[in-house]
Order: C-alpha cells, then sequence, then structure tokens
C-alpha cells in the first residue's frame, strides 16, 4: 500500500496511484556548454496532477517547462528527485510509461514529405502498435475534427505549415495516450485553427474523463480556458499552483492598469523607479504599432504619477483601462514580467 | 510486463518495422526524380569504366565486374545517406523525439529503414544492371543467379548492420556528418574494388578494404558469375560465413551503439536538440 501524500496547491490527499503525473523533489542539472558552471534547470519541483485533470504548466523560456516536459517523456533523465507517469518511474521503466503517453510540440511537424496526412497519422500509429482497423477509426476521426479531412490523401509536401501543425497535433492522439503532453500546440496557428485545436482539446478531455493532459502555453487564455489547475515555473522552481479562479483570487488587491502609448519615446523602464508601481510589462501591439503598457500599482493615486512620467517621456496616452484579474496579471504578479513580451523579444531578434 | 506477453511486444515491433519499412518503399515509386540522381548519373559513372576497358581492350568480364559495382554503389549509398545519415535528418526536423517516446523498440525502426532501404534501392539498382545489360551487352550466367543472390543477401544483411551501427554515431557527431558520409562514399568505391577486382590493390589492403561487407560480397559476387576471371580475394565458400558474422557482430554492436546513443542523450539532453 502505498502512503497518501499532500499534493501542492490545496489538491487534497491522493494516492500517488490516483495521480497521472506525481513528482517529488525533482532537479535537473545540466553543465553549461561554453562556460564553466551549470544551468539548474529544475530545482526541486513537487507536482502531483490527477488523472482526468486538464493541467496547465506556464513560464517564460527557459522556467524549465520543457525539461520538465523532456523528463516527464523519457526523453532526458532527472539528475535528482523521482516522477511517476501513471505510477511508472519514467526513469527505471521508460517503456511502460511510452506505451501510456505521447506528446505534441507546436511549431513543430511530422512525417514526411511522400506520404499523405492519412499514411502519416497510420504511420505513428504503428509504433504504438494499435491494430490496423483501429487505427483507420481513429485516423477518420481525428482527421474530422481537424479539419484534415479534405487533405487526407494529399501529401504533406503540399501541405500548408498550418495544415502541418494540424497534422502534428492529430497525430498525437493515434495512440489515445493516457497522457498527452502539448507542448505550445497552438503555437503558430492562425485564430480559427487555434479555436478547433482548443475545441478538440477540451472535448477529448471531457469524452475521455480518465485522460490526462498536461498543456505549456504562452497564451494565458488558453490555459484558462482550457486548464482545470495552473502552475506557474520559473527558474525550474514551481511558485504557484491552483485552479484559475484561486490563483487570481490569491492576487493582493493591487489595481493594474492597461494602457496604449505611442510607440516612440524614451525607454519605459524607468517607470519602474516610481514609488509604488510594483510591475510593469510592454509589448507592440502588432496591428497598430502602438504599445500595449501594463502596470501594476500598490494604489489606485500612484498612476497619476505614470502619467506625468509618461507625458516627461513624449508617449501619448492612447487609452488607459483599470484591468480586472486574469491570468496574465497572475503571471505578473509571480514572475515580474508578462509572457507576451518575451514572444515579440523573440520575434525581433531577441 | 504486467501481463503483456512476449507476442504482443513482438507484433508490435514488427508493426514498427513494417510501418517504418513502408515509408521508403512508397517513397521510391512517388519520388521521380531518383530517375535522374540515384540512377542515370551513377550509371554514367559506371559507363565510364565501361569504356575505359573496352579502350584497353580488356577481357569482358571486366565489364560485368563494373555493372555489378555499379549496383552494388546503389546500396552503399543508401547505406551511408539513407541509413547512416537518417536519425540525424529526423533530429534535424525534430522528429526523432517522436520515434523516442514510443514503445516501439529502436531497433526495430532502425531494421524498418533497413529493410525499406533495400527495397528502394533495389528499384535504382534494378535498373542500373538491366541498363548495363541492355546497352553494354554484358553478360551474367542465369545458372549461377541463385548463389549470387544468396550472397547479394548476405552482403546487404551485413551491409545495413553497418548502416544501423552508423545511424547512432552519425547522431553524435553531429554536424561533422557530412563529412563523415562524403569520407565513406568516394574512399569506399574505391577500398571495396567497386569497379575492379579488388585483389588488383594488393592483398593486404583489400583485407583491410574486406571490414566492408560490400567488399567481399562483390568479390563473391564476381567469382560465382565468373570464376577465376574474377581475381577473388578469398574462396567463395569462405565468404557467407564471415558476412553472417559479420552481421550478427554488427547488429550486436547497432544494438550497444543505439543504447548508448539514447543514454547519452538522456543524461546530456542534447539528443533531441536541432543543429546541436
Amino acid at each position: 500500500m502505498e502512503t497518501p501524500r499532500r499534493l501542492l496547491g490545496g489538491g487534497g490527499v491522493l494516492s500517488s496511484r490516483d495521480a497521472a503525473i506525481d513528482i517529488q523533489g525533482l532537479t535537473r542539472v545540466f553543465k553549461a556548454r561554453r562556460k564553466a558552471g551549470e544551468v539548474r534547470a529544475l530545482q526541486g519541483v513537487d507536482l502531483a496532477v490527477h488523472r482526468g485533470e486538464c493541467f496547465g504548466l506556464l513560464g517564460p523560456n527557459g522556467a524549465g517547462k520543457s525539461t520538465l516536459i523532456k523528463i516527464l517523456t523519457t526523453l532526458l533523465l532527472p539528475t535528482s528527485g523521482r516522477a511517476l507517469v501513471v505510477g511508472y518511474d519514467v526513469a527505471t521503466e521508460p517503456y511502460q510509461v511510452r506505451k501510456r503517453i505521447n506528446l505534441v510540440s507546436g511549431g513543430d511537424s511530422s512525417g514526411y514529405g511522400v506520404l499523405t496526412v492519412r499514411e502519416t497519422l497510420h504511420l505513428f500509429s504503428q509504433f504504438y502498435g494499435v491494430p490496423g482497423p483501429v487505427a483507420r477509426r481513429r485516423e477518420e476521426e481525428l482527421m474530422e475534427v481537424t479539419g484534415l479531412s479534405d487533405k487526407a490523401d494529399a501529401r504533406l509536401s503540399g501541405l500548408s505549415t498550418g495544415m502541418k501543425q494540424k497534422l502534428n497535433f492529430a497525430r498525437g492522439f493515434m495512440s489515445d495516450p493516457e497522457v498527452i503532453f502539448l507542448d505550445e500546440p497552438t503555437l503558430g496557428l492562425d485564430v480559427e485553427a487555434s479555436r478547433d485545436v482548443r475545441a478538440f482539446i477540451a472535448r477529448w478531455v471531457r469524452e475521455r474523463p480518465e485522460r490526462t493532459v498536461l498543456l505549456t502555453t504562452h497564451y494565458m487564455m488558453e490555459a484558462d480556458e482550457l486548464c482545470g489547475r495552473v502552475a506557474i515555473i520559473d527558474h525550474g522552481r514551481i511558485l504557484a499552483l491552483d485552479t484559475p479562479s484561486a490563483l487570481k483570487r490569491m492576487l493582493p488587491a493591487e489595481p493594474a492598469f492597461e494602457f496604449q502609448i505611442s510607440a516612440t519615446g524614451q525607454d519605459l523602464d524607468s517607470l519602474r523607479e516610481i514609488v509604488g508601481v510594483r510591475s510593469i510589462s510592454h509589448h507592440a501591439h502588432p496591428a497598430t504599432g502602438a504599445v500595449e503598457l501594463r502596470v501594476v500599482v500598490q494604489e489606485d493615486d500612484v498612476i497619476g504619477e505614470v502619467l506625468g512620467r509618461l507625458k516627461m517621456m513624449d508617449r501619448s496616452v492612447l487609452h488607459l483601462t483599470k484591468m480586472e484579474p486574469t491570468l496574465e496579471t497572475v503571471f505578473i504578479h509571480h514572475v515580474g514580467r508578462g509572457l507576451t513580451d518575451e514572444i515579440v523579444e523573440e520575434r525581433d531578434g531577441g | 510486463m504486467e501481463g503483456e506477453s512476449l507476442s504482443t511486444r513482438l507484433r508490435m515491433n514488427l508493426r514498427a518495422v513494417y510501418a517504418r519499412a513502408s515509408v521508403r518503399v512508397k517513397a521510391s515509386f512517388r519520388e521521380r526524380s531518383w530517375l535522374l540522381g540515384e540512377t542515370l548519373f551513377p550509371f554514367l559513372s559506371m559507363s565510364a569504366f565501361v569504356f575505359v576497358y573496352r579502350g584497353l581492350k580488356a577481357p569482358r568480364e571486366y565489364e560485368g565486374f563494373v555493372v555489378l559495382g555499379g549496383a552494388m554503389i546503389a546500396y552503399w549509398n543508401n547505406v551511408i545517406w539513407g541509413m547512416a545519415s537518417q536519425f540525424f535528418w529526423e533530429r534535424e526536423q525534430g522528429q526523432l523525439q517522436l520515434y523516442l517516446i514510443t514503445p516501439a523498440s529502436r531497433m526495430s525502426i532502425l531494421l524498418g529503414m533497413a529493410l525499406g532501404g533495400m527495397a528502394m534501392t533495389t528499384t535504382r539498382a534494378a535498373a542500373i544492371l538491366a541498363g548495363g545489360i541492355l546497352l553494354f551487352h554484358v553478360s551474367l550466367p542465369l545458372d549461377r543467379a541463385l548463389p549470387a543472390f544468396g550472397l547479394f543477401l548476405l552482403t546487404l544483411g551485413a551491409a545495413y548492420s553497418l548502416g544501423m551501427i552508423l545511424s547512432s554515431l552519425f547522431l553524435l557527431w553531429g554536424r561533422e556528418v557530412w563529412h563523415t558520409a562524403t569520407i565513406l562514399q568516394e574512399p569506399v568505391y574505391l577500398l571495396s574494388g567497386f569497379y575492379f577486382p579488388v585483389s588488383a590493390m594488393g592483398t593486404g589492403v583489400a583485407i583491410v578494404g574486406s571490414i566492408l561487407p560490400v567488399t567481399l560480397g562483390l568479390d563473391g559476387i564476381r567469382q560465382v558469375f565468373y570464376g577465376h576471371a574474377a581475381h577473388g580475394l578469398l574462396p567463395v565458400p569462405w565468404i557467407p560465413p564471415i558476412q553472417i558474422a559479420l552481421t550478427l557482430i554488427f547488429l550486436f554492436i547497432a544494438a550497444v551503439t543505439l543504447r548508448y546513443m539514447e543514454n547519452l542523450g538522456k543524461h546530456e539532453g542534447r539528443l533531441t536538440v536541432r543543429g546541436d
């Protein structure tokens, strides 16, 4: 008999047998390649994901999300600590884990240009030993729900990037995994395709209450919409873990404001120097070219000083809104910056 | 094992072998560009040697040596570019991790690549062979075709087993893969005697070249077809056991290097990273 242990984030008492993912004290250290020393990608992570849960993992680049997923999918060994997936140790029982999981990395495509969509789905099902008739039924279902039916007999070489990504997404479900790891599944997809993918995930979880999803995403709205619980991870540590609504409630009652300001003017980082400003984040609005600035302040009065400082910086204020707490504000509160800031920096060549 | 029988596991791995092999078989019929790059160009190189031998008024058997060598080159090129380099390309496409997280054995995936590669290359080799027979009137005695075919199959087994080893090594060598593949191309054409009897290089060099299964295989097949005129290196009866031994040794080393490669990747975390 296993001893029940308390889970993080108010998850109650749960036997590790009931957990789809059960992580205790997980640490991963990489040797730095070009310089002496080491990088601690994960630092004593404890986490339990229940069976049937859609669990979100949010964190900036380098936070440790991908390392964690690689360990849980048996691609990487932990330096210390233990991780069980569906009750099996990822380090010592990788075969048992692999039979029960699958992985979709957004932005990637899978398969070969000479194969058709249908053949690609079939190919990857065979590495899991899915019998032919079952595989063929799943192919049809998955092509239907991902909008690929019309392209069933089209070769991959002729598909658009978005179509290839949808195919890669469908591939992950061909083995009907007990736990699926979705690493940024909507990355690079257009709005409509992203919505289809989210709808599919929600339906998959709803129709298969015993199946588990671990989702990493840059899109807070996605996590908010799909995930029963969310963990915020940064520098290899879990900073917060709970339901999205509970995380929002836990925020200190600090007002947050969203500005739209002109793109030209002095550097915005000096706003942090204003007494009473708790955090700021900003990114360029892709459509308008204006800058979206989010400021969390200790109390409403501080915003007057922010406005004054913006004027001194030659930044015109185009729009100002007081924000209700969102997962994004929760993230900024814990990490100190927004996820979208990072996406913009990357796109700009950062 | 949780009640999972050996036969269930075997069935899954056989499905994996078949599925991976079928990619290459389908590719061989759908990608017509190979007709130019993998058949016509090698045929031109082969033709040059045929004309050299004709110019020197060498015995007609030499034209047969060249045509057989030209067909075998197609397989060796497939071992290098289609087997040895494959895991590296899979990694560059971000696809290697999809194989590594499956429960199917990595050896079954490699075996599928090998069998599919053999099937795919057979169309190229057959085209080269047919071209040689029809255009240069090379004669291959049909009554000796069966033992020659047996030797040919053993040679392919050993050559593709070597390719399975190289696939792990190429993955570890990363960006050097282009150089490595090139090193294994032209020098091997020479060392294996693709266009001449390997014994012409002297016994010492020829024996060294025999570590490559295509060397002995080609030497044996030429002897089967042309007897003493082939200037054989080793007696034909010696060659099948050597090829079988090489196959078993290479398969064992392939399994070990594959495990080593995977463990190294798991420890260092660089196996599934692109452009490493």
